[in-house]
């Protein structure tokens, strides 16, 4: 049967079809549909889904449902990936029970990402094999042999799709789930699941025994393809195997092919490609994994092989696409080079940046935050919507996820006396910022903390967390109180505020600024978008004629006020928090009543 | 030998509902046999940004467009047909809704949002044929200005190689029930406005 499938929904797919008893992910552009699919589709399954509290989590209750025999998969993006990289590194030693799967999605050009590291790295890294799909269709194909390798090689296994695949919508042949095996048993087996350096060192000599064997495997895999044809060869990874064969039938070139979607990268057909050509184009996106392999396979098989690649001719930053490819094939082979890039007249178009949602209590409580603690404090701040807030001028760090605690205690310790406050969602505080928390009340930093707590995990499309009461498949659960964790963690001093109440937020925050300890400022309001899709119906402001056209409440920044060139206006908009009525000093914005 | 049959880029601002476009369109491709690629954007992006998405119909390779080669670019918002006409081909068609979402760079008074002409006239000069097209308003003559979307797929509907019957048979699986009728009335408006 075939489908219109989102590549995520593709990878749920293959996961159903595959039979697991098991998956677990914390949300992250462009991974969250996995999760999110699978809840869709599980209908009577005895299927356990979770959004876990941070990715390594997802990947140690993978590893523990794989140990107890239930096929399992940990969902997580890029950067997670380094959050989860200690269970992954020692679990290339210790093994699988069923088959385990970790699914770590790419961001090539950081569409919505702090950087784009390559995970193929990690793979190489832990000798874990990666799978790498250029469309949907392969992602799904992918997710059922990646798990059937696992238990074949007795490997955790990388599915490593990018923001191209898991964001993109093709037909794709799908069939029906098979049933997950149900009750199964932990098997105690000390020497296999205790990494006590006794056992570390042979578990070592094993998962390095076994990578012959695995490249072995993945030379006759359906993704590493080769075809030869002219002697100039071309060899391309993932999505860019797409970009070439479109870019090679379009100039009409009879270039050899090969096209890599599995790793260890296949030697064999490597060597056998570059012993046919007498010069090579390596396309693959970020890092030079297969061209680094070309070069050392090349110095043995083929030493006057011209190979070109990261040095001039594909990007080593950013994502590519069919004209980078085509350009460099037409390059290589004195070719016309086409041009790119936004029309001239564009230029004179208004930029539309990403910004905060009108109404979003974000923007509230950097308000607050601003008036009371001043220019000059410091406000280390974390991964999220409120990023977005950086024109605020209440955003001056965003590093990784939950450092934005640690960061500031860095900041006091390092002698900075000025004022500091943190701020950090109330998803992202959950998911590392914890720790940090506790180590600041350990350590005896002087900071406030800032919880902007919207009540769910906006950024990624309101996937809720312990703090919603609510899991992963809708079911009620315990509701962990931010304000009692924060207590337990050792803050000194714990406000909560509304931020749609400007005074008694502010009153929050100066009670937090003049305390001389570890103070945490809970700002709680509901995310508009979920609010609004909840059924919240606004009340309705407009401006009144006693503007005197100031433009402070238009500086505020809300989508939903403009200014005509003399005074403010309050457009459609308005989701009715009330914040810019509170701010102007005219006391011109009214609340519209009936 | 062409590698799609067409090519299509659809613009618009976070949520205008491009996404439901092309989702459209694939679903309608998977009923008439033909394979589909798309590409999305998700995430940071469509927090009130400009939001892109390529779909290409009777295509085997990636989802992405290359620019100067979309046969139709459609445009739910006229500033975002400028930003991405240079997707269009010399040859390609320009569907676009006159009604501008201003940014809030503009609301602000920091920047300027260009007139109709201004936006449109650059486009003239790219491709073979730009339609404005009051979008908005035949959608609220629909009975629903949200269905601005589907008014915009009616008038698209002409120029692709796909069945209205197929169109119309993926819109009744997107569209919740209690929205359908006015969808499928909007869809006859945009229709229209292109016959």
């Amino acid at each position: 049967m075939r489908e219109y499938l989102l590549g995520n929904a593709a990878i749920a797919k293959g996961l159903l079809e595959a039979g697991i008893g098991l998956a677990a992910g914390y949300p992250g552009t462009p991974s969250s549909e996995i999760i999110e699919s699978l809840v869709e589709l599980k209908g009577d399954l005895p299927l356990h889904i979770e959004w876990s509290v941070n990715e390594k989590v997802a990947l140690e209750v993978a590893a523990g449902a794989s140990w107890t025999g239930a096929r399992a998969a940990a969902t997580m993006k890029h950067v997670g990936l380094n959050v989860a990289a200690d269970p992954f590194m020692t679990l290339a030693y210790l093994g699988v029970g069923a088959g385990l799967l970790v699914i770590c999605a790419d961001d090539p050009f950081c569409h919505s990402s702090q950087n784009e590291q390559d995970s193929r790295r990690y793979s190489q890294f832990a000798s874990i094999p990666c799978l790498d799909p250029a469309d949907p269709q392969e992602a799904r194909d992918m997710t059922i042999y990646g798990l059937e390798l696992s238990e074949r090689f007795n490997i955790p296994v990388m599915l490593r799709p990018t923001t191209r695949v898991s964001h993109a919508r093709a037909d794709v042949e799908v069939n029906g789930g098979r049933p997950p095996t149900g009750e199964s048993h932990f098997v105690k087996n000390p020497a296999r699941r205790v990494a006590l350096p006794s056992h570390a060192r042979p578990l070592h000599n094993e998962l390095l025994a076994k990578q012959p064997e695995i490249e072995e495997e993945l030379e006759s895999c359906p993704w590493n393809q080769l075809t030869l044809k002219g002697e100039t060869g071309v060899i391309a990874a993932g999505i860019a195997g797409l970009y070439a064969e479109e870019a090679l039938m379009d100039l009409d070139l009879d270039h050899s092919l090969l096209r890599v979607g599995g790793y260890p990268a296949p030697k064999r057909l490597i060597r056998r490609l570059i012993e046919h050509v007498s010069r090579l184009l390596v396309v693959e996106e970020l890092e030079p994994v297969i061209e680094e392999q070309v070069l050392m396979l090349a110095g043995e098989t083929n030493p006057s092989l011209d190979i070109l690649g990261k040095e001039e001719h594909i990007p080593r930053w950013g994502e590519l696409d069919l004209l980078a490819v085509k350009n460099a094939l037409a390059r290589m082979n004195g070719l016309e080079i086409e041009q790119r890039g936004p029309l001239p007249a564009a230029k004179m178009l208004p930029p539309r940046p990403p910004a905060l949602c009108p109404g979003c209590s974000h923007r509230a409580t950097y308000y607050a935050m601003r008036r009371v603690f001043g220019k000059k404090a410091i406000y280390p701040s974390d991964i999220g919507c409120y990023t977005m807030a950086v024109g605020m001028g209440t955003v001056d760090t965003c590093l990784c996820m939950g450092a934005s605690i640690s960061i500031a205690s860095g900041i006091r310790f390092g002698g900075e006396g000025e004022g500091i406050c943190a701020s950090l969602g109330d998803s992202t505080f959950l998911h590392s910022g914890m720790t940090g928390l506790l180590n600041a009340a350990y350590n005896q930093a002087r900071i406030t903390v800032t919880i902007l707590d919207n009540s769910t995990t906006a950024m990624t499309g309101h996937q809720p967390h312990p703090g919603t009461g609510v899991t992963a498949t809708g079911q009620t659960t315990v509701q962990i109180s931010l304000e009692a964790l924060a207590r337990a963690l050792g803050a000194g001093l714990v406000e909560s505020v509304d931020p749609n109440d400007l005074e008694g937020t502010m009153k929050g925050f100066q009670r937090a600024r003049d305390y001389p300890g570890l103070s945490v400022v809970i700002a709680r309001q509901p995310c508009v978008i979920k609010a609004r899709r909840g059924g919240a119906r606004p009340r309705a402001f407009q401006v009144s004629d006693e503007c005197q056209g100031c433009r402070i409440c238009v500086e505020y920044g809300c989508p939903a006020i403009e200014f005509d060139g003399e005074v403010a206006r309050i457009n459609n908009l308005c989701t009715g928090c009330g914040v810019c009525a509170q701010i102007c000093p005219a006391s011109a914005i009214k609340e519209v009543k009936g | 030998m062409r590698s799609s049959e067409c090519d299509m880029v659809i613009v618009g601002v976070g949520g205008q509902g491009v996404i439901l476009i092309s989702d459209v369109i694939g679903r309608a491709g998977v009923l008439a046999g033909k394979p589909v690629r798309g590409a999305e954007t998700h995430g940071m992006a469509q927090r009130g940004g400009s939001v892109v998405n390529h779909t290409r119909i009777g295509c085997r390779y990636s989802p992405m467009v290359a620019p100067g080669n979309a046969d139709l670019l459609v445009a739910l918002e006229p500033a975002e047909a400028l930003r991405s006409g240079h997707f269009l081909s010399p040859q390609g068609v320009a569907l676009v809704n006159t009604q501008p979402v201003l940014p809030v760079t503009v609301t602000t008074g920091e920047a300027r949002y260009p007139s109709l002409e201004e936006l449109l006239r650059p486009l003239e000069e790219q491709c073979q044929r730009v339609l404005a097209i009051e979008a908005t308003a035949l959608a609220e003559k629909a009975g629903t200005v949200q269905a601005m979307n589907v008014v915009m797929l009616g008038a698209l509907s002409g120029y692709i190689p796909l069945s209205e019957k197929h169109i119309i048979q993926a819109l009744e699986r997107v569209v919740p029930p209690r929205h359908l009728e006015s969808n499928k009335r909007a869809f006859l408006l945009g229709k229209a406005e292109v016959e």
